[in-house]
């Protein structure tokens, strides 16, 4: 048995050792607003944060997450993200919405390191998060303005 | 060009506008009466909340006791905001409180209809059957109003979900607590309704937030492959080498049987044939499905397609395009064999695009369940209606026993058109006893892909002696998704010659005057037999205008010309041309108003760096028969020792007549432009052995936001009938780019993704 903080709770696991943790999450955990994307690590649909850290689920064993601390879309509460989910709003960001937990979830990362991200900081962060409808003009709108609304240091 | 959408274009034609109350609520519903139902047993029938499968309205919104107005949309929500888009019309001629509104995804019942969401359609053809919808129910509400006011209903106004006259006013919740709202309207009372001017509408045009994005933004959205039913096993795809023809020889499953949780794998047989030399794991869990996936080993014999690669679809598109008796002609204007004889001089050129997938991110699945002799299936779906008889076939089941769960769809773009994905999990939850959820890793799901035909487009003009073009042959060979998913919509040739896929030509019936025009559709039957082929986003003219005005470049520039003078001197709404109401008022005219307002804001025509270069491309949307007409300016570097290819700048005008909601139109603008970067310079697959072999992101290299060009989008006002939008904004970005990349290079594009 695997045990691990999610959200705040503390939660164990009966699968194999070698199970990718979004299939922990998703199906026996039962929080589904992490997405299967890729399953390659490249698409960042499964993005969570362990330790703090935007993270890609898809290919993180469950082993390698025992006594850490797991946060996922469910459980974002830090002030960037929640300004982050209001900007998101704001700027009316998501299309089909299957990429954007993964996006927030890396986005909040990126605030957690650099408060007020220039544009090459955001690309360097957000490059790895694809959105199929492509709507990256206002994520990257969105997380200037959740970063406080002043643009970018340039 | 007669086009399917007519057959699609839900009206209120011999059908009558119901309203009833239903327990404490209020219900708007349009109904054909049947023979022995009289109107008024109709609407008794909804007052007792009793609406049978014999009479079954379609009940478009409803109203409850506490105001609370329900509006049911039978359009899949996949990114383009479609119920708030549809919703708007309504509240705006009921006079509604937007903050009353409600939406619903409605499962598939044959009660709504035809049920399909694409083509960019969705406004277009609900527009003038939801306002009049909105409209009657205000009517209603109003007059039932002003009893309880004891007022005039011509002094009645009707707004913000309350009917006041005299300085007196009652809520539509007390309207539907207390009124008499027992109503029906006949066909001819419908068209009469007063229909508010575009001066009086308060929602449409106007800026508002989408009801679907809160829940996008905090993982609580429901996608199809978020649904779990009680004791349900998964399944995991075992695809065969090839898409037809495949058969299994022997399943080897032996190395499997050491993962906790494999239970068993599964042969398919499916009578509608769209699997075949199919198997499935079936698991406890989907990690241990994915893991016995791996080791099982599955002898197959391939179908006959199993050594084709891409360049022989290639190669074989050529042959057609080249060969002047083959396909079905879709447009004879004049005489192009004497033109081309009468030549001073002549030009041709070829242009291809490669294979391209959907990848939509959420990958296929579904999740089956029969019970009680009907099967539900719980899968995100766009066109309910064409995949019901086929799953009615694969099951031998009525199609009304089948029922289509609805949800969020992650990312639509046309494959969930189609939902053969739906087959592999039904006929194990058949065989199995138990509900049965299927998920498609990713390179399955690329496998599996009715992906874009690979094409050949060949054109041939003519000019006089004097350098005045004179006439265009151009002839189109690909693989035809209608061929294979809905022979019923394919449509006659001018010359009786057989059928065609609209859907794989539209484009080349453009909007240019010219005196001589042929145009032939071919069917490229290696493509055909070697895949299926699909309709990805923007369809035919996602394809067919990279040619068309590409080529129209390269006219412009044998004629000395510049482009944007060579076009708008053939877009003068002449005969064909001019348009017609109320889909295409202003014809070609339309089309010469958003290039000259391109032109003026792009600063066309300015010095530029060297190596850079600005280019130009003009569209009419998805169809002659449904308009948006765009025009747009692409300004891209070419690094002179690499040949690296940077999009700096793309400035769009589109002109698709009203816009319902602006920052839905112009999300759909900006992402769609986004497709064409993508689909003209970063993605593209290729056949090899007969399958796509590109199936992931390490490989097949959709955009990303390093690379997201700056873009300049502007919608001209305009209160003309709404066209659609999903898709067109796509279509002249690749061309843009290309003859952008010829005015900074000298190099001419011809084959997509360009790779230079």
């Amino acid at each position: 048995m695997i045990e691990f903080e999610l959200n705040g709770e503390a939660v164990s696991s009966d699968s194999p050792p070698d199970t990718p943790l979004l299939w922990v999450i998703r199906d026996e955990l039962g929080l589904k607003g992490t997405k299967f994307g890729c399953g390659i690590a490249m698409c960042g649909a499964c993005t969570v944060h362990i330790d703090g850290t935007a993270t890609r689920s898809c290919i993180t064993l469950i082993a390698n997450v025992a006594g850490r601390v797991v946060t996922t879309i469910e459980g974002l509460a830090t002030d960037t993200g929640k300004a982050l989910q209001a900007a998101w709003i704001d700027e009316q960001v998501p299309q089909c919405g299957y990429c954007q937990s993964g996006q927030i979830m890396q986005a909040d990362s990126l605030l957690q390191k650099h408060p007020n991200p220039s544009d090459e900081q955001i690309v360097t962060a957000m490059n790895g998060n694809l959105c199929r409808c492509m709507a990256y003009t206002r994520i990257r709108k969105a997380i200037k303005t959740a970063a406080g609304g002043k643009g970018a240091r340039s | 060009m007669k086009i399917p959408a007519e057959k699609m274009r839900a009206t209120l034609s011999r059908r009558t506008f119901l309203a009833g109350s239903a327990g404490a609520g209020l219900i708007m519903s349009v109904g054909v009466v049947l023979p022995g139902c009289s109107r008024e047993e109709a609407v008794s029938e909804i007052a007792m909340d009793a609406a049978s499968r014999a009479f079954a309205p379609t009940v478009w919104f409803e109203i409850n006791a506490d105001g609370a107005i329900l509006i049911n949309i039978a359009k899949a929500e996949m990114g383009q905001h479609v119920g708030t888009a549809l919703a708007r019309i309504i509240a705006d001629e009921l006079g509604a409180d937007w903050n009353d509104i409600r939406l619903k995804h409605v499962d598939s019942d044959p009660r709504w209809g035809y049920m399909v969401t694409g083509g960019s359609w969705s406004v277009f053809t609900t527009f003038a059957m939801l306002s009049q919808a909105g409209a009657a129910g205000r009517i209603v509400l109003r007059d039932a109003g002003a009893l309880l006011l004891d007022a005039n209903p011509d002094d009645c106004t009707v707004e913000r979900s309350r009917v006041t006259a005299n300085g007196h006013e009652v809520s539509f919740a007390e309207i539907v607590q207390k009124g008499d709202i027992s109503r029906t309207f006949t066909d001819e009372e419908l068209a009469a309704l007063p229909l508010k001017p575009a001066s009086e509408r308060r929602f449409i045009g106007r800026e508002t937030q989408a009801l679907d994005i809160p829940a996008k933004t905090s993982g609580e959205a429901v996608y199809g492959i978020d649904v779990e039913l009680p004791g349900m096993v998964y399944a995991h795809p075992l695809i065969p080498p090839t898409r037809y023809g495949s058969s299994i020889n022997s399943i080897d499953d032996t190395a499997a049987q050491d993962i906790p949780g494999y239970l068993q794998t599964l042969e398919l047989a499916d009578p509608s044939n769209q699997l075949q030399g199919w198997a499935v794991v079936i698991a406890e869990n989907y990690p241990s499905a994915m893991k016995a996936a791996k080791t099982i080993q599955v002898d197959w014999t391939p179908g006959p397609t199993a050594k084709v690669n891409e360049a022989d679809i290639l190669d074989e598109g050529a042959r057609l395009a080249a060969d002047k008796t083959s396909g079905v002609l879709v447009v004879d204007d004049g005489d192009v064999a004497q033109a081309h004889a009468g030549a001073a001089k002549t030009h041709n050129a070829i242009y291809r695009t490669g294979t391209a997938l959907h990848f939509t991110l959420e990958p296929a699945n579904a999740v089956v369940e029969f019970i009680d002799g009907q099967c539900h299936i719980h899968s995100g779906n766009q066109w309910q209606s064409l995949i019901l008889p086929v799953l009615a076939k694969s099951f031998g089941m009525e199609e009304t026993d089948i029922i289509i769960h609805q949800y969020y769809l992650g990312g639509g773009f046309g494959r969930r058109l189609w939902g053969d994905q739906i087959i592999p999990a039904a006929l194990a939850a058949r065989a199995l006893g138990k509900p049965v959820k299927i998920v498609f890793q990713r390179p399955d799901d690329s496998r599996f892909d009715c992906v874009r035909s690979a094409s050949v487009q060949q054109f041939d003009a003519s000019f006089d002696g004097e350098g005045k073009l004179t006439g265009i042959e151009h002839a189109a060979a690909a693989g035809w998704p209608t061929l294979s998913m809905a022979p019923g919509f394919l449509v006659d040739g001018v010359d009786g010659n057989g059928k065609f896929d609209a859907f794989s030509i539209s484009g080349a019936d453009h909007w240019y005057t010219l005196p001589n025009h042929r145009v032939r559709a071919i069917n490229n039957d290696l493509a055909q037999r070697t895949f299926l082929p699909g309709w990805l986003r923007s369809v035919g003219p996602g394809w067919i205008g990279w040619g068309v005005e590409s080529f129209m470049d390269e006219l412009a520039g044998l004629a000395a010309e510049d482009p944007i003078e060579f076009r708008l001197a053939r877009l003068d709404a002449a005969g064909k041309n001019a348009g017609k109401s109320p889909e295409s008022v202003g014809g070609a005219a339309r089309l010469a108003g958003v290039l000259k307002e391109v032109r003026e804001r792009s600063g066309w025509g300015r010095e530029l760096p060297e190596g850079e270069g600005m280019g130009v491309a003009i569209c009419h949307g998805q169809e002659r028969t449904m308009p948006t007409w765009i025009a747009s300016v692409a300004h891209v570097a070419v690094d002179p020792e690499t040949r690296k290819v940077t999009v700096k700048k793309i400035w769009q005008s589109i002109d698709c007549g009203t816009v319902v909601h602006p920052d839905g139109a112009l999300a759909q603008a900006e992402g769609a432009i986004l497709w064409g970067v993508s689909l003209a310079l970063h993605e593209g697959a290729t056949f090899k052995d007969g399958q796509v072999s590109q199936r992931n992101l390490d490989t097949y290299t959709p955009l990303r936001m390093a690379d997201v060009p700056e873009l300049d989008i502007r919608f001209m006002q305009s209160t003309e009938f709404p066209t659609g939008l999903g898709e067109p904004p796509l279509i002249s970005v690749p061309p843009a780019i290309g003859n952008a990349i010829y005015a900074a290079s000298g190099i001419r594009a011809r084959d997509l993704p360009i790779r230079l």
